[in-house]
């Protein structure tokens, strides 16, 4: 209690940089209350666009705005903007390279209590493989605020993935932040721990239980996950000979995937993978009590880099 | 606005021929494309880019442009002839069309293809991105307007209505959908592979200011675009009714020539029947 939720630093985020940058509008899709888009509404109701329930409709309106010169930001739920508006995000966003913000919300399990209609596990895997993406999951609520100027900024597309709720904080606002860039989290030299969203709290806990028991772990956040900071991970799993990569998406093709290609290609190394199975995740009661259940539990992090550890040359 | 003149309505008419006579050569040349659709809006381009848009080939990302969105995007062919016509480009780099060495592709890409708005291709964008457009241009105070021209087969893809009821919502008089009714669509006549009767009751009910025209006849299409401009409270929906494979007597209405390639000698009774045979 008491952290903010990462749709919330977000939302403010936006709120508090579209009075600096008018060419900022909104997109919606009936989930104002939810994504708290509602905030930007209130603020700019002529520069927000309620849409109804219609995600393919919401993102295509978003390319037409950016052809018109504005930099649209569409708020919905993950789960809906990375399958229902996959195509429409594949054609008119990267295809036509027009520079639309898909600001996902309810990513990941974060959404608890839907059930996996509601889960966004798949969308990491989807979104980054298409060309011309941009792929951003903020560990924390003081990083996504800080990243808003950042997305928009940016010129292209972005695929933003936003947690409803809180995360353990790691991020101090004004730290350095750019996309692309990863951030070493932890120093260490006996294995590296990759991790993205909310995940990169969990890590840094585990990254503690393994010093208490010897272990000295690097923790690594990627927080932009296409394109990759190839050159962090490899020099990070070169430096340390073990790599255990965790996030609250699906185990293919998520960030685990992407360092796992990196590391073919440039520095094959023992590597474990925390992630959620190829299964649908059941309702929770609360998001921390779901992500144990799933398989992302400190516990688990920690159990994956002693068996990593073993594998180590 | 004042009517056109006679001289105005056979140049629009010869343009639209051109049009026609274009697409078939460059169809044929790449050995691939999409007659039917392309000959069937010939005269809705021709009007479009010859008489009602404020555009400027010499200065094509003025702000204040007007804009079109070729949602039906296997139409291309057509569009490209308009786009060379109108002195965008030469029509001569369509020579090498379908080879991966030209610029041009398959469908319109607006990286690609000097005057194309938007990449299409998928069928149902049009509208929802016309929307965004008109939004961008009321925001701004741009007086340009967007034309999107939609197949009556697309209006079969659900996104055509999100977007439908989205433009009425906000009123957008400044966004004008053209629907090239011609009723064959890849795999038949429309009304048989999924009825869309009532085309124009349909985009009345969502909202919109629905005008019904006879698509070969560029003195109603001309009008039909004045008229347009004098609605102010919703977005207008011109209704075009069409015959696709017009003009070609062996392609009318045959939803074989939707995506298939006239051969030498089709291409040479095709042009000697819009009067262009030797031009």
């Amino acid at each position: 209690m008491g952290e903010m939720s990462i749709r919330e630093g977000y939302s403010r985020s936006l709120v508090e940089y579209a009075g600096t940058n008018e060419k900022v509008v909104a997109v919606e899709v009936d989930t104002a209350a939810s994504t708290m888009s509602y905030l930007f509404e209130q603020k700019y109701p002529e520069r927000f666009f309620n849409v109804g329930i219609a995600e393919p409709c919401a993102v295509d309106v978003g390319v037409g705005l950016a052809l018109g010169g504005f930099i649209p930001f569409v708020n919905a739920f993950a789960a809906l903007l990375a399958l229902r508006s996959l195509e429409q995000i594949r054609t008119c966003l990267c295809y036509a390279k027009t520079n639309v913000k898909i600001a996902a919300s309810y990513a990941g399990l974060s959404d608890f209590k839907d059930g996996a209609t509601h889960f966004a596990v798949t969308d990491i895997a989807n979104l980054r493989a298409l060309p011309n993406m941009t792929v951003i999951v903020p560990a924390d609520a003081a990083e996504a605020a800080q990243f808003v100027p950042l997305v928009a900024e940016h010129d292209g597309p972005v695929y933003f993935r936003l947690s409803r709720g809180a995360a353990l904080p790691v991020h101090k606002t004004g730290e350095p932040l750019q996309i692309g860039k990863g951030i070493v989290r932890r120093e260490g030299d006996q294995l590296t721990i990759i991790a993205t969203g909310g995940m990169v709290g969990r890590s840094l806990k585990a990254a503690e239980d393994l010093a208490g028991k010897g272990v000295d772990a690097r923790v690594v956040e990627i927080h932009t996950i296409k394109p990759l900071d190839k050159d962090l991970i490899v020099a990070s799993a070169s430096a340390t000979g073990a790599v255990v990569t965790v996030e609250e998406h699906a185990l293919i093709g998520g960030l685990g995937s992407a360092v796992a290609e990196a590391l073919a290609d440039a520095c094959p190394t023992p590597m474990q993978r925390v992630g959620i199975a190829d299964a649908f995740c059941p309702t929770g009661r609360d998001v921390d009590g779901l992500l144990d259940a799933c398989g992302l539990g400190v516990k688990d992090i920690v159990s994956a880099a002693q068996q990593v550890l073993k594998r180590k040359a | 606005m004042a009517s056109l003149t006679e001289l105005e309505i056979k140049q629009l008419e010869e343009t639209a021929r051109n049009i026609r006579g274009d697409s078939l050569r460059f169809i044929h040349n790449r050995g691939a494309g999409h007659p039917g659709g392309a000959l069937s809006a010939a005269e809705l381009l021709s009007v479009l880019y010859f008489q009602t848009m404020r555009l400027d080939p010499q200065d094509p990302a003025k702000e204040t442009r007007d804009r079109f969105l070729l949602s039906k995007g296997h139409a291309s062919a057509a569009l490209y002839a308009a786009l060379s016509r109108r002195g965008f480009f030469d029509a001569a780099e369509l020579e090498h069309w379908g080879e991966v060495t030209c610029k041009h592709q398959g469908h319109p890409d607006r990286f690609k293809t000097p005057g194309v708005e938007m990449t299409s291709g998928i069928l149902g964008h049009g509208v929802a991105v016309g929307v965004g457009l008109a939004l961008a241009a009321r925001l701004t105070k741009n007086p340009s307007r967007t034309y999107v021209l939609l197949g009556d087969g697309e209006c079969q893809a659900g996104i055509v209505w999100e977007g439908a009821v989205t433009a009425a919502k906000y009123r957008l008089s400044n966004l004008i959908v053209i629907v090239d009714l011609n009723d064959v669509q890849l795999d038949g006549p429309v009304h048989e592979i999924m009825p869309m009767d009532h085309m124009a009751e349909r985009w009345k009910a969502c909202g919109w200011y629905v005008i019904e025209i006879n698509g070969h006849n560029v003195r109603q299409i001309s009008e039909a675009f004045d008229l347009a401009k004098e609605v102010h409270d919703k977005p207008i929906c011109v209704i075009a009714r069409t015959t696709k494979g017009k003009g070609v007597s062996f392609m009318e209405n045959q939803s074989y020539w939707h995506g298939n390639v006239p051969n030498a000698e089709q291409l040479k009774q095709a042009l000697s029947e819009l009067g262009l045979e030797g031009k």
